[in-house]
């Protein structure tokens, strides 16, 4: 709360996301830096990289900066000093530094949240190797031990995401060092270059379904795949399993299994599908139980709600969902099915 | 010439991809142009389309910039890229803007990416820039989201063989930013502009469409091997208007999942020559449609269609068969709803995918 009374507006976040240094992340940041500025906007450097490229530091020289206190290699960027002075804007080149013990807050940016809080807006820049989440993925590819990261729901909580991409060869032709061993190199580069594509769609997804949801649109469209398993008790989910694997690993898509729970299942069947949800389960799928009158009714309208674009369900010709009244249960699900793909599986 | 009489090598394609206009892909080329020009590399410009963009012009500034060709059709003049002289030129890269785009008809090639072939194959590099809509595959999506239908498209087969797919991005907010201060179109044109393609969530989800896009373009190039044997997908083409999105929607998912792509009419009794003038039309179509996109082509006889897709599918290993959904109360003979479940229960040792329409919003 401000001393008059009012809340103080949250500021504006924007992340840069890179995938590695060397980029180009840290230039279009001070490049926007100048071109807001030239716009009349009010514009400080509250961080900049310890080794920036020399046409980084060019640019720099025309901007005012709060200099980092502390240590070069252990500096915090000076949080008292940029709130007293209140920029429009203020750029935060690298997020993923710890601050020196005695700091105010542990990471730099839980030091950008407060900026925010304090009604600033910020542009900042991270590396994709330097979120918490991805940690594992990340030193799997690399096999470097990362230290300092910055947990996904801070760069999901931005409100514009950028991605700086670029193919591996810029890079390289910046740390001739790191000729030796190129090959594997680029092709770490590229796996990483994926992580941060994806990474960004994922936001980019994430940012879409609330701008839907606060205009009351039901609709998805369809940017992101999503399957939907429909588990039975004769489904031949190791088959559909196989199949989604290689379909989520290709498309980055997302996965859900869902079943009707039927109240008059025999034992038997229980038993059958207990075995194939436990399939699903420990293979990393959501499962969600839908309730319902009608099986294909509350498969498709859950599937609406989802944004499924590919639905995998088994032959039922007959049993298993032998309650179903109005004939078979994959044709009607087939003849009402929009915008979508349904697979039908052997079993 | 180092080898004379002997072919050269191939030049290497890169491609700047945006989700719309005014997201800085003719700038980045332009900027990439700079780069290698200032390291000694013959770069020359065979076609940017400045829209009268004053940053754009700039970042040309210096470089060489091959004249453009004009070419006279129904009593107008328009100007087009001069491919014959570009390759008389022979310069190490070309830059060629907008690689989707249609030639006007006399002017030679049909499209761009058929003059990039031209010149990629006399050992020229490329550079260039795209749109996510132009492609292919995804006609039916980006109609889902922006309520268009795309009529210049470039098959997927020509983005895949490019050596490099760059995404150019830029957030959905700065965009419409640069569309209101005037920086993408003349005042007239940008109100219109933001009132169709450009809604924020139409960018939003044309954006993250082209973040997966480029995703996969990585993927695609870091390991192109799938694991385990190969899917094999049949498409089925019909008359019905339906068949190009399922064409599009199967080279899509064959090309995602590493599988091969068979298209098969049926030709029901006799010859072609029972059915409606329209439907036989129609049919060509689709063949030449999904031959276009490399997508191997047959036409079956036989009366029982289901059976004769399903038999066509056991004697070539196709492990999943693309068909349309049927239309709702409209029995047509090629395409009734039993088709579907014919083939649903003939071929049940495969998968069978049926595809249903995109709607836009």
């Amino acid at each position: 709360m401000q001393p008059d009374g009012t809340a103080a507006e949250k500021g504006h976040l924007k992340i840069l996301v890179g995938y590695a240094s060397g980029v180009g992340k840290s230039f279009r940041m001070i490049d926007e830096a100048r071109r807001r500025k030239e716009r009349g906007q009010d514009v400080v450097i509250g961080a900049v990289q310890p080794n920036a490229p020399p046409e980084v530091q060019e640019l720099q020289r025309h901007l005012e900066v709060v200099p980092l206190k502390g240590a070069s290699n252990r500096a915090a960027i000076d949080l008292d000093a940029l709130i007293q002075r209140r920029p429009a804007v203020c750029f935060i080149d690298g997020l993923a530094y710890d601050n020196p013990p005695g700091s105010r807050n542990q990471a730099r940016w839980q030091d950008v949240q407060d900026l925010l809080d304090a009604g600033i807006k910020v542009v900042a820049s991270i590396n994709i190797q330097y979120v918490t989440e991805l940690r594992e993925r990340v030193e799997s590819i690399t096999g470097k031990h990362v230290k300092e990261t910055v947990p996904v729901s801070f760069i999901q909580s931005a409100d514009e995401i950028e991605v700086i991409d670029a193919p591996p060869e810029n890079p390289l032709e910046r740390t001739p060092e790191e000729r030796i061993d190129a090959k594997r190199r680029e092709q770490q580069l590229s796996k990483l270059r994926e992580l941060t594509l994806v990474l960004a769609a994922d936001v980019v997804d994430r940012q879409l379904e609330q701008y839907l949801d606060r205009h009351g649109i039901q609709q998805h469209l369809g940017a992101q795949e999503r399957i939907l398993i429909c588990v039975t008790p004769r489904a031949n989910v190791a088959q559909m399993m196989g199949s989604a694997r290689a379909i989520v690993a290709k498309f980055h898509a997302e996965l859900t299994a869902a079943y009707v729970s039927q109240p008059d299942i025999s034992a038997a069947d229980q038993a059958a599908l207990d075995r194939r949800l436990e399939i699903v389960r420990s293979a990393g799928a959501a499962i969600q139980i839908l309730e319902g009158e009608d099986p294909v009714t509350a498969i498709l309208d859950f599937a609406h709600r989802k944004g499924i674009t590919q639905l995998f369900i088994g032959h039922s010709q007959r049993s298993g969902f032998g309650a179903w009244l109005w004939g078979n249960p994959v044709d009607r699900l087939i003849q009402r099915s929009r915008g979508m793909d349904v697979r039908v599986f052997p079993q | 010439m180092a080898n004379p009489g002997r072919a050269p090598a191939r030049g290497r394609l890169k491609i700047f991809l945006g989700y719309a206009a005014g997201v800085g892909k003719t700038c980045q080329m332009l900027e990439d142009a700079q780069e290698r020009k200032a390291k000694g590399i013959d770069a020359v410009i065979g076609y940017f389309e400045s829209h009268g963009r004053k940053d754009t012009i700039a970042k040309a500034e210096g470089l060489e910039i091959m004249p453009r060709k004009r070419v006279s059709y129904r009593d107008s003049t328009f100007e087009e890229m001069d491919t014959a002289a570009l390759m008389e030129r022979n310069p190490q890269v070309a830059y060629v803007d907008e690689f989707a785009h249609t030639n006007i008809p006399g002017s030679g090639r049909a499209k761009r990416w058929e003059d990039v072939e031209a010149l990629l194959d006399a050992g020229i590099d490329v550079v260039t820039t795209l749109n996510i809509q132009h492609l292919e595959s995804l006609n039916d999506q980006v109609w889902q989201i922006t309520g268009v239908r795309v009529q210049e498209t470039i098959p997927d087969w020509v983005v895949q063989q490019a050596d490099e797919v760059v995404m150019v991005d830029l957030t959905p907010r700065a965009l419409l930013h640069r569309i209101e201060r005037g920086a993408v179109y003349g005042p007239e044109k940008a109100q219109r502009a933001m009132q169709n393609f450009f809604r924020e969530s139409t960018l939003v989800a044309l954006r993250e469409l082209t973040l997966r896009q480029a995703a996969h373009e990585v993927q695609q190039r870091l390991d192109p091997a799938a694991d385990g044997p190969s899917p094999r997908i049949l498409v089925h083409l019909t008359p019905d208007p339906q068949t190009a999105m399922l064409i599009r929607r199967a080279r899509r998912v064959s090309d995602f999942t590493g599988a091969e792509c068979f298209a098969v009419a049926v030709q029901p009794a006799g010859d072609w020559c029972d059915l409606p003038e329209r439907e036989r039309e129609a049919i060509g179509r689709h063949l030449n449609f999904a031959r276009n996109l490399h997508i191997e082509t047959r036409i079956l006889e036989g009366e029982d269609t289901a059976a004769a897709l399903v038999d066509f599918a056991r004697r070539n290993q196709i492990t999943q068969i693309f068909l349309s959904r049927p239309p709702d109360r409209r029995p047509r003979r090629f395409f009734s709803r039993n088709l579907v479940q014919k083939v649903v229960a003939l071929g049940r040792d495969m998968q069978i995918v049926i595809v249903s329409e995109r709607e836009p919003l």
